[in-house]
C-alpha cells in the first residue's frame, strides 16, 4: 500500500512543481521537449567506457534547477530509484569485462568504466525526463505533441488517463488499506480475493467511464482535443533549444574535461 | 522489465521508437473509423484502472513473495488489441515521464516489449484462438496464462536482444538470456493468474463487457509483409542515421572523419593549436604533473592510439583532472544562477512589502 500511496504523492508532487513560475517554466513546451529528446539521445550516443566526458552534461540539469524554484532533493531522490535495475547489469561487466584501463600507475578493470558509465547515464538522463515534468506538466506536453501533430485520439487518451490515475490510486489505496485492515497477517492481496477485489474495481471504473463520458457530452465534446492554446516559439523558445542541443553536441565532438585537465596539467 | 535508457544506445532507441510509432499510427488507423467517441474516455479510464493495478501486491502461494499485474492481455481483451495498445503505450508514456519507470529514449523498446507482443501477437495467436467458439471459466484461465506467459518470454527475449544490440554492457548473451527467461517465466505465469482471476470475475458479473470486445482480426489479416517491410526499412534509416553515435569502436566521429579525410584522427599542428598549446603551458596549473614529459606525449600525438584495453595513464588522469574541474565549474555556475536569482528577489519582496 506504500506504493501506491508514494505513487499519487510523487504525481501531486510534479503537478504542484509544474504549476510553478521560473523561466524554465515560462519556455515553449515544443522547446523544452526537443531539448530533453537531443539530451537523451546524445547522452547515450557515448561509448560505454565513457566516464569523464559526460561530466559536462551534469550541466543541463543544474542550470535547470538553479533557473526553476525547484528542490533538487525530491528529483534526485527519485533518479536514486532507477538505479538498482542499471547497477544490477552493470555489476555484471565487473565480471565479464577482460581488459584493464591504467589509471596513472593503476590498473583498473574495464568493468568499473562500463558501470559508472552506465551510472552515470542513467541519473542524468532520468533527471532530465523528471525536470521536464516538474518544470512542463502533461497538459502543456499534449499542447506539445499535438503541435508535432500525434493524432488527436492518442493524446486525448493520453490525458485522460493521466488525469484518472490520481482518481484511482485513491480508490487502490482504499482497497488496499481495507483489505490490510480486514488482513492484518497479509502483506499482499490472496489469490482467491483476486477476483472479486480487482474484478470489482474494474467494473467500477467501467461506470466510471461512463459517468466521464456523460460530463464530457454535457460540456460539449465532440471527440476533439481542445486546449486554450500556447503562444507561438518565441526568440527566447528557439534560443533555448538551439543553444543547448549546440552545447550538447559540442560536448559530444569536444571531450571537455580532457581538453581542461590537458590545460590544467600541461600535458597535450 | 523496462528498459533504461543507459542501457540502450541511440540507434536501438530509434529503430524501437520507429517500430512503436508505426504500431502506434497503425492501431489508430485500425480503430479511427468504426471509432465509438465513447470509448476514448472508456480507454483513458482503463489505463489509468490498469496503471493502478499495477501498484497492487498479489501474494503468490507457496513463495512468500508477491507479483504484479503488467497488463497487456487484460487491455487486449477489455478493450480489443489496437485500443489495447495505444492505451498501454499511454501507461508506459506516464510511467517514463512521471516516474522514471524505462526512460524517454527506451520508451519505443517498452512499448514493443510490453505492448506488442501482449495485443499484436499473443493476444489473436493464443487467447483468441482459445476463446473462439466462447467464453468459459477454464477457457479464460488457459487463454491467460498461455497469452501472459508468452508475451512476456518474448518480451524479456527483446530486452536481452536490444541490450546486446545496443553494446552497453559485456553481459554475454546467454548468461543474460538464462537470468531473463526463466524470471519472466514466474512473472508471466503470475501476470496471466491475476489476469485470469480478474477477467472471470468480470465475465461472470457482466459477460457483455468481454463477449462485445473487437474480436480483433487473427494475424493473418494483419499485412505481415507491409509490416516487416516498414521495420526493415525503420531499421535502415534509423539505424543509418543514428549509428554513428552507437558504435565505439571506431568512433562513429572518427568513422566519418577517416571517410572524409582518410585518417581517423586529423594531425593537430600549427595556427590555433599551437597558440593553445602555448596558452595552455602558461596558464597550466600543475605544469610537471604529467606521467611522460611533454616531448614523449608530442611524439605520439600522431600515433594511432594503442588499441584496447591499453590507456595511456596522462589522458586518464587528465581527464580525470577535468572532470572535476568542470563538476566544479558546474556547481559555481548553479549556485551563481541561484544567488543572482535571490538577488533579484529581495527587491521585490521588499517592494511589495513596503505599504
Amino acid at each position: 500500500m506504500s506504493d501506491i500511496i508514494k505513487s499519487l504523492k510523487n504525481l501531486k508532487e510534479l503537478d504542484g512543481l509544474a504549476r510553478e513560475d521560473s523561466a524554465i517554466h515560462r519556455i515553449s513546451p515544443v522547446a523544452k521537449l526537443a531539448v530533453t529528446l537531443a539530451y537523451i539521445v546524445i547522452l547515450t550516443s557515448f561509448g560505454r567506457y565513457e566516464t569523464t566526458s559526460l561530466l559536462p552534461y551534469v550541466l543541463y540539469p543544474v542550470i535547470v534547477f538553479a533557473a526553476c524554484n525547484i528542490k533538487a532533493g525530491p528529483i534526485l531522490i527519485r533518479t536514486l530509484y532507477v538505479l538498482p535495475l542499471v547497477a544490477f547489469i552493470g555489476v555484471f561487466n565487473l565480471l565479464f569485462e577482460k581488459g584493464t584501463f591504467i589509471l596513472g600507475e593503476t590498473a583498473v578493470s574495464a568493468g568499473w568504466f562500463t558501470l559508472m558509465s552506465l551510472l552515470l547515464k542513467c541519473c542524468l538522463s532520468v533527471a532530465a525526463a523528471l525536470l521536464l515534468m516538474a518544470t512542463t506538466g502533461m497538459d502543456k506536453i499534449a499542447h506539445a505533441l499535438r503541435k508535432l501533430k500525434v493524432p488527436k485520439l492518442f493524446v486525448l487518451q493520453l490525458v485522460l488517463t493521466y488525469r484518472y490515475i490520481s482518481v484511482l490510486i485513491e480508490e487502490a489505496g482504499c482497497i488496499s488499506r481495507a483489505y490490510a485492515l480486514r488482513s492484518p497477517k497479509h502483506k499482499a492481496i490472496r489469490p482467491r480475493a483476486w477476483g472479486p477485489l480487482i474484478g470489482l474495481m474494474l467494473l467500477r471504473t467501467y461506470g466510471r467511464a461512463q459517468r466521464v463520458y456523460d460530463a464530457m457530452c454535457i460540456r460539449g465534446f465532440d471527440g476533439d482535443y481542445l486546449t486554450c492554446g500556447s503562444p507561438k516559439m518565441r526568440a527566447g523558445d528557439w534560443a533555448f533549444m538551439l543553444g543547448w542541443t549546440a552545447g550538447f553536441i559540442l560536448a559530444r565532438i569536444v571531450d571537455i574535461p580532457a581538453f581542461i585537465g590537458k590545460l590544467i596539467t600541461g600535458v597535450m | 522489465m523496462h528498459m533504461a535508457d543507459a542501457l540502450i544506445s541511440p540507434a536501438v532507441g530509434g529503430v524501437m521508437w520507429a517500430a512503436s510509432a508505426g504500431m502506434a499510427a497503425y492501431s489508430i488507423k485500425k480503430i479511427q473509423p468504426d471509432m465509438d467517441k465513447k470509448k476514448i474516455p472508456l480507454m483513458g479510464v482503463l489505463g489509468a484502472f490498469v496503471f493502478t493495478a499495477q501498484m497492487i501486491n498479489f501474494s503468490i502461494p507457496g513463495t512468500g513473495s508477491s507479483g504484479h499485474l503488467g497488463g497487456g492481455v487484460l487491455l487486449s481483451a477489455l478493450l480489443g488489441p489496437y485500443a489495447g495498445f495505444l492505451t498501454m503505450a499511454s501507461i508506459l508514456i506516464i510511467q517514463a515521464l512521471f516516474f522514471a519507470d524505462g526512460g524517454l529514449l527506451a520508451l519505443g523498446c517498452n512499448i514493443f516489449n510490453l505492448g506488442f507482443f501482449a495485443c499484436f501477437i499473443t493476444y489473436p495467436l493464443i487467447y483468441r484462438l482459445i476463446i473462439r467458439k466462447g467464453y468459459s471459466g477454464k477457457k479464460i484461465f488457459f487463454a491467460s496464462l498461455a497469452s501472459s506467459v508468452v508475451a512476456l518470454q518474448l518480451g524479456a527475449f527483446f530486452v536481452v536482444l536490444e541490450t546486446l544490440l545496443s553494446g552497453k554492457t559485456e553481459l554475454p548473451f546467454g548468461t543474460f538470456a538464462m537470468l531473463m527467461q526463466p524470471i519472466h517465466l514466474a512473472i508471466g505465469v503470475v501476470e496471466g493468474l491475476i489476469t485470469s482471476a480478474i477477467l472471470a470475475f468480470v465475465w461472470r458479473a457482466q459477460p457483455d463487457l468481454l463477449e462485445k470486445t473487437e474480436p480483433g482480426k487473427p494475424i493473418g489479416s494483419i499485412p505481415i509483409k507491409k509490416i516487416v517491410i516498414f521495420f526493415i526499412a525503420a531499421a535502415m534509416i534509423t539505424g543509418g542515421v543514428l549509428s554513428w553515435f552507437a558504435s565505439t569502436n571506431p568512433d562513429g566521429l572518427e568513422w566519418s572523419m577517416g571517410k572524409v579525410s582518410g585518417k581517423t584522427e586529423i594531425a593537430a599542428v600549427g595556427g590555433i593549436y599551437d597558440s593553445m598549446s602555448q596558452a595552455q603551458e602558461s596558464t597550466a596549473f600543475f605544469p610537471d604533473y604529467g606521467f611522460k614529459d611533454a616531448g614523449e606525449s608530442a611524439g605520439e600525438t600522431g600515433k594511432k592510439p594503442a588499441a584496447w584495453p591499453a590507456a595511456l595513464g596522462e589522458t586518464s588522469v587528465s581527464g580525470l583532472v577535468g572532470g572535476a574541474m568542470v563538476l566544479v565549474l558546474t556547481g559555481l555556475t548553479g549556485l551563481v544562477i541561484g544567488f543572482v536569482k535571490r538577488k533579484k528577489k529581495k527587491p521585490e519582496r521588499s517592494a511589495t512589502g513596503s505599504p
